[in-house]
């Protein structure tokens, strides 16, 4: 497991934005009558999203808004890593996928390129504009080598590409998420090899078709005819 | 056509997001044709015709979809049923989920409409990892899009009111676990939960619930659409019916295909992923089932075959059919080093063996890449993982061991040479500091 701590800088108080409050009242109106804390974790990434970390006095915020004691959420808060609990980037956290799949792929070298324009892992750059991390498995192992920037996957990166998607960054860019060798989701590279037959895609499937293997209906009651 | 299954009989016909995801476009794919004459049936029809096609649960521990469906109570109570689906994919390996989510929603939501009818529930919950927010958006736009059409929701045009809801997750390795899943499904710390009581008895709020993954849902409007037989018919007496595959590591295409369960691994690796970066002869080692599987060596990958028994007769799995593919240049002990450091972090800390064996396993294994261990702690490393195996509430410890055992067991002999080799290294030196004198 991770030991994760509070940092010890934090601001004085917490509000919510508006649009942040009114989606986490739509979260909260997702679960039955009194099961509002489960809405804990995406409120609390809610937060993260209004203030880009999650400081203290909003773990006690999100405790009052749910009614929960403050301990409940700040044991959520740091049991999942993707929560960040000190500051990061003001123009982007960079979270590299360093697990095997990614690593038999070349993620050390995406690390190295982090090492040496960043600076160490889970510190803010030195102008306070970007903030990178190893994590653990994203999800996205055929498209490896791959780092979610701000949220957004990243993929089929090279060192040389993934230093272009971090000037773009640093200009206050949003370059278009995917893959850097501009692969169709998951495809494999290249023509592709399976669902080609143009006869999957023409609306012959969406002709009513008869359910195979259902029971025989039921013998229905004879209609009386009205008025004969 | 490579592969073994024709395009004709493949479920996902998005699975690259090459076309519409939207309603219209899934309308067009064949999703939601027929639905109201599976739904108008009774759950027990429903749970037969599933038990007939073989279906088995595709987020790796491949227990019969059907049965499980049938634990849930036969009444309604003032206790609501709950459908629970596993969208908290994050085994290193494993990516298949992630394309039906954001190219393929319809026919998850579709499958949840079903699968709710035959357990009785009238809420499915979708409990997406929080990473997944590109997918997670999408998700919810298809979901408000069968809203809008009536397709799911009360009053529904299926006669089967369902509301299909997601939960954000909060991105834990654990709470791919059922249990762990239903603990932070609450908005608590995701640690697994003792079973009994299980799940259908007493899941999320203490009701009823049966936890799916993603891809069983998914393909269940197709196979009651083209019959159970129409599934059956691929693969084996066990293993039936088509499935999504992925290859990630040293493969010169790698990528998420569909294909008939039964495919031989050399065929799925050469045909649909480009085959081995340098040529199959310069393969290594194959994970067949995402990195909680015991690797298998190339000897063995040549006639293994993609079958819930063969490749468990081999010591591995099929887990969730996603492989991680080793070149003959790859340090496999660093790639298990770097899969112990994924358990020692993702282990959610509630039992003794997981939390200190995974980290103390972890350190072992870093010390085994460089070679300075001692050889005898190759035996110990071992009965540890042995150890940590089997004394947790929930698979994770098992997970951890796992991949640990398999390098040993094929590739012993390479940890043995890098420790003798570091000593020789060591011995030089020494011999050499001597001669100075």
């Amino acid at each position: 497991m991770s030991v994760r701590r509070l940092s010890p800088i934090q601001p004085e108080s917490f509000a919510f934005a508006p649009a942040t409050l009114k989606a986490a009242k739509q979260w909260m109106a997702n679960f039955p009558a009194g099961r509002q804390q489960s809405a804990m974790v995406p409120i609390l990434w809610l937060v993260q999203k209004q203030e880009g970390w999650v400081p203290e006095p909003a773990i006690r915020a999100v405790a009052e808004l749910l009614g929960v004691p403050v301990i409940r959420v700040l044991e959520v808060a740091t049991f999942y890593t993707m929560f960040m609990l000190e500051p990061v980037g003001t123009h982007a956290l960079v979270q590299v996928c360093g697990t095997t799949p990614c690593q038999t792929r070349g993620s050390e070298a995406l690390m190295e390129v982090c090492k040496r324009r960043i600076g160490p892992q889970a510190h803010r750059s030195a102008d306070g504009k970007f903030y990178w991390q190893e994590v653990e498995c994203m999800g996205a192992c055929a498209n490896a080598p791959m780092a979610a920037i701000n949220d957004r996957y990243y993929e089929d990166l090279t060192p040389e590409g993934f230093e272009k998607l971090l000037d773009a960054f640093a200009a206050g860019k949003t370059p278009e998420p995917g893959s850097e060798i501009g692969r169709q989701g998951s495809a494999p590279a290249g023509e592709p090899l399976t669902l080609t037959d143009a006869k999957l895609f023409d609306g012959s499937l969406a002709k009513r078709i008869a359910i195979p293997n259902l029971p025989p209906k039921p013998p229905k009651a004879a209609k009386t005819k009205v008025g004969a | 056509m490579p592969g073994l299954l024709a395009d004709k009989d493949r479920i996902f016909l998005n699975i690259y997001g090459q076309r519409d995801w939207g309603l219209d476009g899934a309308k067009a794919r064949g999703a939601w044709n027929g639905t109201k004459d599976i739904v108008a049936q009774t759950p027990e029809w429903i749970c037969d015709q599933i038990k007939a096609s073989g279906l088995r649960g595709r987020g790796g521990a491949g227990f019969a979809t059907g049965l499980k469906w049938t634990f849930m109570p036969k009444q309604e109570s003032e206790r609501p049923h709950y459908l629970l689906v596993n969208a908290d994919e994050s085994e290193p390996g494993a990516c298949k989920d992630r394309d039906i989510l954001r190219n393929d929603p319809h026919l998850l939501i579709e499958g949840c409409l079903i699968a709710c009818k035959a357990m009785r529930a009238h809420t499915a919950y979708i409990y997406i990892r929080g990473e997944y927010v590109h997918e997670r958006e999408r998700l919810l736009a298809a979901i408000k899009q069968a809203y809008d059409a009536k397709l799911i929701g009360p009053g529904n045009i299926h006669g089967w009111d369902v509301d299909v809801r997601v939960q954000h997750g909060g991105g834990a390795y654990i709470c791919g676990d059922e249990t762990a899943l239903m603990e932070s499904f609450e908005g608590k710390k995701g640690q697994p939960r003792l079973k009994p009581p299980f799940p259908a008895g007493a899941g999320i709020y203490g009701c009823p619930t049966t936890v799916n993954n993603v891809e069983t849902i998914a393909v269940v409007g197709t196979i009651l659409r083209r019959g159970a037989d129409w599934f059956a018919g691929f693969g084996t007496e066990k293993s039936t019916g088509t499935k999504l595959f992925a290859g990630s590591g040293h493969l010169n295409r790698p990528c998420v295909v569909e294909d008939a369960v039964g495919i031989p691994l050399k065929t799925l690796i050469e045909e649909h992923m480009g085959g081995v970066r340098g040529g199959w002869g310069n393969l290594k080692a194959v994970i067949p089932g995402g990195i909680s599987v015991r690797m298998i060596p190339a000897e063995e990958a040549e006639v293994a075959v993609m079958t819930y028994e063969d490749l468990q007769a081999r010591g591995s799995g099929l887990g969730t059919g996603t492989m991680i593919v080793f070149d003959k240049d790859a340090d496999l002990v660093k790639a298990i080093a770097r899969a112990s450091y994924f358990y020692k972090h993702e282990s959610c800390g509630q039992c003794t063996p997981c939390r200190e064996g995974t980290g103390w396993m972890w350190r072992v294994m870093e010390r085994m890449v460089t070679g300075e261990a001692e050889m005898s702690e190759i035996d110990l490393l071992l009965d540890v993982a042995s150890q940590v195996e089997g004394h947790t509430i929930c698979g994770l410890g098992d997970a951890a061991a796992w991949p640990i055992q398999g390098l040993f067991r094929h590739f012993r002999g390479e940890v043995e040479d890098r420790i003798n080799s570091y000593r020789a290294r060591k011995g030089s030196y020494a011999g050499a500091s001597i001669a100075a004198e």
